[in-house]
């Protein structure tokens, strides 16, 4: 196979720099394993492994500082066939830390090469996340504080299955590329190399000393077994096509009256728990069921096991405009939660609205007409009071009918949920 | 009638499908979390791809991908994501990566208020990235809306080659309402123009007075090269200011030279009114409210409601005030938007009604603002 090397654009790295050693191996790999530019895409991001995508003739997709990895696996869930390699230095490496643990993680199948030469050679070779703390840099003593960190090991503990330590100077560079991007997942590559633009003018280092720091590190390839697992995407493909389909919903039709017109606000207050929320859409699928207009706003802390839980729902014969509460002409009872919530709220009921009131609960002194109902003593367990302080309301008739509740529960629940629902409402007794 | 009963961010997500969206990557974040919970329900089954990153950045960034591979995408989030995205952002619109990102806005500054709603992203998405180029924003008032402007965001982002914004609200994609899904009046689907297969292809050359490149994927037959950086028709870096002068200028001519293709609003003109509320989002629901009270109360006042406040829709907004003396503009922020309507309209008395505490504008606000000023 040719190579895939832009002869317009030939590389423009430093006398010296290991990178260009590095894109004329990758070339070799490219070509070993038959590839045609338009099977690959080079994503690279910001520094002097930014420029690789620039050298090959190939798909090319140069970003942010860091976030390489992140385009390539949009890329690569788009296009599963694509070869993608990412290059990046030991700057995006540092700063893109989080996409780094989290494809090491997801195991898709990307080729990652860390163009590793422990500086940030194109601002002025300041400490990256590599930098030896006795080298001397353009970040002052700062890298003397900090260690660096050992791409191949961390990339391991985080799940990579496919981890390669080379110098950029070996002559098989070629073949441990071909075996990463030919590796089915996750692959990385960390290559060190000579900034000699930057780091060796104040640091010596040269590739003999990379080749004997190398044999003193831990084996890269340990993590093979360990981390042995199916790959992202085609597992992903696997597991959608096992999901079930869901369509746009078709909508409920008007099935019968409803008691009122114009516009009525219901206020349930209750607790995390009692099903409020869902209560309220009951509310809602009843109204809707009557040919009415609805709107349901919830409020509940983020704790959603605890602390108040407080419907608004308004249902109306016109379409809803503002979707505030400001006079209920319900309020319904059903915690001191709830009731604390909106205590300024019931101070200054106006228009003598009805409030159906657990028995055990308190609510501050209001113009309304206080019904009491006793749950408890109807061993109704808490978390159905919403349901049954709509079952008496239904009772009454004057915003939701029996008809009305029906079809919202029948649009809700199904089966036994449903049967049990229906009992419920059934059985619930009329308040004192 | 056949009425839903859905929350907004349902509706986004059920828009974004007929729409043709095939990929969505989000980061879980109240209130917008219930674009992704939907979306991961609709997508995957369906050949598509719903992906949670491991952050707001990763989540844009595998937009970015799958855009540049040719898929129609979708993200959401709040105001502390679209704090994160902003340097992805600035990427999107000057490497012309269509992508529609919804904003659910919920109380600011900072991660502020999850559960509670807000409109004070509204200068932000326009001017919250590097470079000032132009984006495109709509905003919903209703459930209805939800879905049919982010139809409309993908089409326009499709074929404009913009990012385009959904600026919700916690009030409006948190509040579920009833809603006639089949009565929308949907726009028919447009797909982005690719290049022709015989013509040499360079990702960002446009011909004769074309303001937006052809398109063709990263990962088809032909070669394509995107970049961040300032570059040429070619998608190499260039240094020539002509070259990259042009290219400026023709990536905010594509949208200000069009915004009356995609000015979209409706009016409650009230015959006799001297005053114009202009409103945008949820608070334009209380506005209609408050106007038809000032009408039976005898004062009538008539009401713009914009659903397009970026690009600025200037020629609609001086062509609807032209008859008003006096306009009123409530926000749910300090005042954002009413900068653009003063900025507009100089020679109009301009109002602001402002709330910034969690809660809606209620009508009787606005009242307040047409009877006493």
């Amino acid at each position: 196979m040719d190579s895939l090397l832009n002869t317009q654009r030939p590389p423009v790295f430093c006398p010296g720099c290991a990178h260009e050693r590095v894109v004329h191996a990758l070339d070799k790999a490219f070509s070993q394993m038959g590839l045609a530019g338009n099977q690959v895409a080079i994503v690279s991001d910001i520094g002097c492994s930014g420029l690789f995508d620039t050298f090959f003739n190939t798909h090319a997709f140069h970003g942010l500082h860091g976030r390489a990895l992140t385009y390539a696996t949009g890329l690569k869930m788009a296009r599963p066939d694509l070869h993608v390699v990412v290059t990046m230095g030991d700057g995006g490496l540092g700063i893109g830390g989080a996409h780094l643990l989290s494809a090491c993680r997801r195991n898709l199948d990307l080729t990652l090469l860390v163009l590793n030469n422990f500086n940030y050679g194109m601002t002025g070779g300041q400490c990256s996340s590599t930098t030896p703390p006795g080298a001397v840099v353009g970040s002052g003593f700062l890298n003397q504080l900090e260690k660096p960190i050992d791409v191949c090991q961390v990339a391991g503990a985080a799940g990579a299955p496919d981890v390669r330590r080379a110098s950029s100077y070996q002559k098989d560079l070629p073949e441990v590329m071909a075996g990463a991007i030919g590796f089915k997942g996750f692959s990385v590559i960390d290559m060190w190399g000579v900034c000699p633009g930057r780091y060796t003018k104040r640091n010596p280092l040269s590739p003999k000393a990379i080749e004997a720091s190398l044999a003193g590190m831990p084996p890269a390839a340990g993590f093979a077994e360990a981390n042995a697992r199916r790959e992202y995407g085609e597992h992903y493909r696997e597991l959608a096509a096992g999901q079930k389909r869901q369509t746009e919903p078709s909508g409920m039709a008007k099935t019968c009256e409803p008691p009122f017109s114009g516009r009525r606000e219901i206020l349930i207050l209750g607790k995390a728990g009692q099903r409020i929320v869902t209560a309220a859409e009951i509310m809602g699928l009843s109204g809707i069921a009557a040919g009415l207009h609805a709107s349901q706003k919830s409020d509940y802390p983020i704790t959603v096991l605890r602390g108040h839980s407080v419907s608004e729902l308004i249902l109306s014969d016109d379409p809803i405009d503002y979707t505030g509460i400001s006079n209920p002409d319900v309020v319904i009872a059903l915690a001191d939660e709830g009731v604390a919530r909106r205590k300024k709220q019931l101070e200054n009921l106006t228009g003598n609205p009805l409030l159906i009131r657990e028995k055990s609960i308190a609510v501050p002194d209001c113009a309304a007409r206080i019904v009491e109902a006793d749950f408890k003593a109807q061993k109704i367990k808490p978390q159905d009071w919403a349901l049954a302080g709509l079952a008496l309301l239904a009772r009454r008739g004057g915003i939701v009918t029996g008809d009305m509740l029906a079809a919202g529960l029948a649009a809700r629940f199904k089966g036994d949920v449903l049967a049990s629902a229906a009992e419920l409402v059934n059985r619930v007794e009329d308040a004192v | 009638m056949s009425l839903n009963f859905l929350e907004g961010n349902e509706a986004i997500a059920y828009g974004a499908m007929a729409a043709g969206c095939r990929f969505f990557a989000g980061y879980p974040i109240t209130p917008a979390t219930t674009v992704f919970n939907t979306m991961l329900k609709l997508l995957p089954p369906e050949g598509g791809v719903c992906l949670q990153g491991e952050d707001e950045i990763a989540s844009i960034g595998f937009c970015l991908g799958a855009s540049m591979a040719g898929l129609k995408c979708l993200t959401a989030t709040s105001g502390p994501g679209i704090s994160l995205y902003s340097e992805q952002i600035s990427f999107a619109i000057g490497s012309e990566i269509p992508l529609v990102i919804v904003d659910v806005q919920r109380l600011g500054p900072s991660t502020g208020s999850a559960t509670r709603g807000a409109d004070g992203d509204i200068q932000f998405l326009q001017w919250g990235n590097s470079g000032g180029l132009p984006v495109i924003v709509l905003a919903p008032s209703d459930v209805g809306d939800c879905y049919l402007l982010t139809m409309y965001a993908f089409n326009l982002s499709e074929t404009y080659r913009v990012p385009v914004f959904i600026a919700a609200n916690k009030e409006i994609s948190m509040t579920r309402e009833t809603v006639d899904l089949s009565a929308l009046p949907r726009p028919t689907v447009v797909e982005r123009k690719t290049a022709n297969a015989d013509a040499p292809f360079l990702p960002f050359a446009t011909a004769g007075d074309q303001k937006v490149p052809d398109f063709l994927p990263i990962g088809g037959d032909r070669i394509v090269r995107q970049t961040s950086s300032t570059h040429g028709p070619d998608g190499y870096i260039t240094t020539d200011p002509q070259v990259i002068g042009d290219a400026i200028e023709r990536m905010q001519a594509k949208l200000t030279d069009e915004i009356d293709r995609f000015t979209f609003y409706t009016e409650d003109p009230a015959d006799g009114a001297d005053t114009l509320i202009i409103a945008y989002g949820v608070t334009a629901r209380a506005a209609r409210v408050a106007g038809r009270n000032a009408a039976a109360a005898g004062t009538p006042v008539s009401l713009l409601t914009l659903k397009t406040l970026w690009p600025v829709p200037e020629a609609l907004i001086r062509e609807k005030a032209a008859p008003y003396k006096r306009i009123i503009v409530p926000e749910m922020n300090l005042g954002q938007y009413v900068r653009e309507i003063q900025r507009v309209l100089a020679d109009k008395k301009v109002e602001f009604v402002g709330r910034m505490d969690g809660s809606l504008i209620p009508p009787s606000m606005i009242e307040e603002v047409i009877y006493n000023g």
